[in-house]
């Protein structure tokens, strides 16, 4: 009997800080042991638990991208015990992954559509997996227009800067950077929150459009009205929820929303599921 | 259909054998009240007991149980690499457990063997074990078995019935793990099948009608889950709980739990606990916000599982027994069976105002 509770020992092979503020850094790892890589089969939009022996763990969704060979990559925001502590670790360092854990992001569905992503703040990690998996040149014919609209407070909280701007010089893929305010004056991008940049700058909604949005709460909650104003349909919004989690298997009981694990069953529900639940998130 | 008929006199000295083979378990008297307890050799259970104070889940499902291990020591190849704990399930048997308590792990089973993941701590444990049940003749006032899917007779999930016949018990064989168990004890006196199944069915019968107390489930499937969660009912229930936790932690069907790190030294282990719904730091985010925030939210939580989320999403009948301890030890009298009536009636009036 496989152990869902153990964990793939890894190896911290780089850290890089994201922020101004130093409280985002995404964590490189490799396998210590190889053939664990392969089993580590995933899709953007999965989690994963971090192990961080002594600690405990925490639920972190998987910024690195399927298409990425050689390693694993989390973003982690020093929030709690676990995190707290993972921001202490150092190259080499040995820890834990255990996954890859939940559902993803609809790919099966999304093929040969266009794709309006929208996120805000640090929850643009399974984003950044999902935007490198689309921009793979084997992959990328399988997608219609790609938008992108990425939010965060001030310039230097936006993640993967390097990215955004590699990005944002490219012709197959529509990308849309804003803060909510800035005093540099050669801020080339946008300046507003996600949702009044989402009005003036996503597609109008038709059958073969799909947004995912991912972001802090207020931000989701001032969105989707401009969504439902831009005639976006509830299954073809896409979010991606957190929740307290334990086990990531859908037994220990916590991050429940209705009859639904946010682990096992999500963390990915189209909007038209969660209205059928109570939404406690 | 196999009845074995156990003379009370040859009881103890089956049992004597049994532990040759098996790890025993039954009910022990507590100071005031009776528990499930590992028996020493040449204990017998107190099988003169109405029903444990606690459910017998801990066998299976310890209150505290290590999963994994490891070692912080940097000077250890394998340091901070989680290792398996070496764990071996020996044969158990948990003797006198009642048919409530046993239909519970029925029911716990499908949170803990999924077809996507198995949990292999309560597995093995669940899999080792025998269960040899004593049917219930003198039900308590709270318990409502025989309106939540099982009974003082139930056989789901038993190996073996035990019926207590006065100088002698009747057991029925439900199971090879039941039949080979009564080997062991050398219990091999077969009674007459037809004599003794109508017996067992006229006491069960009996058994059945002391049962007074009764909960309606027909509405719960075809109520609405959101118009259920904002019923107004919601802050009448929950208004004198005190978050406790006692409902859950007697609870046969409460399964939910923790994980956490413990370490000694330079060495730890990774443990699981039960947790509970009822307390606050069950769901709190990292950030400082609390989707189940409230007492009410907390409240609601547990009977919405039980009653309707478990309902809806293993298309079964509800996540309970009919026990009765929550009923009985519930410091604030919160009790389950009106909480189901208001669900239940909640959702049929609801469905009546639909079709009119």
């Amino acid at each position: 009997m496989q152990n869902p509770y153990m964990p793939y020992p890894v190896q911290i092979d780089d850290i890089i800080v994201e922020t101004e503020d130093k409280n985002l850094k995404t964590f490189k790892f490799v396998f210590l042991n190889s053939e664990d890589e392969g089993k580590f089969d995933y899709y953007a939009g999965q989690f994963a638990e971090l192990s961080v022996t002594g600690k405990g763990e925490i639920p972190i969704g998987i910024a690195s991208s399927p298409t990425e060979k050689g390693f694993v990559k989390f973003t982690v925001n020093k929030v709690g015990l676990v995190s707290s502590y993972l921001h202490s670790m150092k190259v080499g360092d040995i820890m834990g992954v255990r996954g890859p854990l939940g559902n993803w992001y609809p790919w099966n569905r999304m093929e040969g559509k266009n794709v309006v992503i929208i996120g805000g703040g640090f929850a643009f990690t399974t984003l950044r997996s999902s935007i490198i998996y689309m921009l793979d040149p084997a992959n990328r014919p399988k997608f219609k227009d790609i938008h992108v609209i990425y939010g965060a407070r001030t310039p230097g909280m936006l993640l993967y800067r390097d990215e955004l701007q590699e990005w944002e010089k490219r012709d197959d893929i529509n990308v849309h950077i804003t803060v909510d305010g800035t005093d540099d004056p050669n801020w080339k991008y946008n300046t507003g929150f996600v949702p009044t940049i989402t009005e003036q700058k996503a597609p109008a909604a038709d059958e073969n459009t799909i947004a995912i949005v991912c972001g802090p709460p207020i931000m989701i909650k001032f969105t989707q009205p401009v969504l439902d104003k831009l005639g976006y349909a509830h299954d073809k919004i896409i979010m991606s929820l957190e929740n307290r989690m334990k086990c990531g298997i859908g037994m220990c009981g916590r991050c429940n929303i209705g009859k639904e694990f946010v682990c096992k069953d999500g963390p990915v529900f189209t909007l038209e599921e969660l209205n059928k639940t109570p939404r406690e998130y | 259909m196999k009845i074995v008929q156990i003379e009370k006199a040859k009881w103890e000295a089956g049992l004597a054998s049994l532990s040759d083979s098996y790890r025993l378990f039954g009910p022990v008297k507590e100071t005031e009240f009776h528990n499930f307890k590992e028996l020493a050799k040449g204990q017998a259970p107190d099988l003169s007991c109405l029903n444990t104070r606690l459910s017998p889940k801990s066998i299976i499902y310890p209150q505290s149980e290590a999963l994994l291990e490891y070692s912080l020591d940097e000077t250890r190849q394998d340091h901070h690499i989680m290792r398996e704990i070496p764990k071996d399930y020996p044969p158990q048997a948990i003797i006198g457990i009642r048919p409530c308590d046993v239909k519970a792990f029925i029911l716990v089973q499908k949170n803990f063997d999924t077809p996507e993941y198995k949990d292999p701590y309560w597995i093995n444990a669940f899999e080792s074990s025998t269960f040899i049940g004593l049917a219930c003749d003198s039900p308590c006032t709270e318990c409502f078995c025989t309106s939540a899917d099982c009974g003082p007779y139930h056989e789901e999930g038993l190996d073996v019935l035990l019926v207590d016949a006065g100088d002698h018990y009747l057991a029925k064989v439900l199971s090879e793990k039941g039949d080979n168990l009564l080997k062991a004890a050398g219990w091999q006196n077969q009674a007459d099948p037809k004599t003794a199944a109508k017996k067992i069915e006229t006491m069960k019968q009996s058994a059945e009608n002391k049962i007074t107390s009764f909960i309606n489930t027909d509405g719960l499937k075809d109520g609405d889950t959101i118009k259920l969660y904002n019923a107004p009912f919601w802050e009448d229930v929950s208004f004198s709980c005190i978050n406790c936790g006692t409902c859950t932690f007697v609870c046969p069907t409460c399964w939910c739990f923790d994980i956490q790190d413990e370490n000694r030294g330079k060495s730890g282990k990774r443990m699981r606990n039960w947790d509970s719904c009822m307390f606050p730091l069950f769901t709190l985010h990292g950030s400082g916000h609390n989707p189940r925030g409230t007492q009410l939210h907390r409240v609601r939580q547990r009977f919405m599982h039980k009653l309707k989320y478990y309902v809806d999403k293993y298309d079964s009948g509800i996540q309970c027994v009919g026990c009765g301890r929550c009923v009985r030890y519930c410091p604030v009298n919160i009790d389950i069976r009106r909480v189901c009536d208001l669900m239940n009636n909640f959702s049929s009036a609801e469905n009546i105002c639909e079709i009119s």
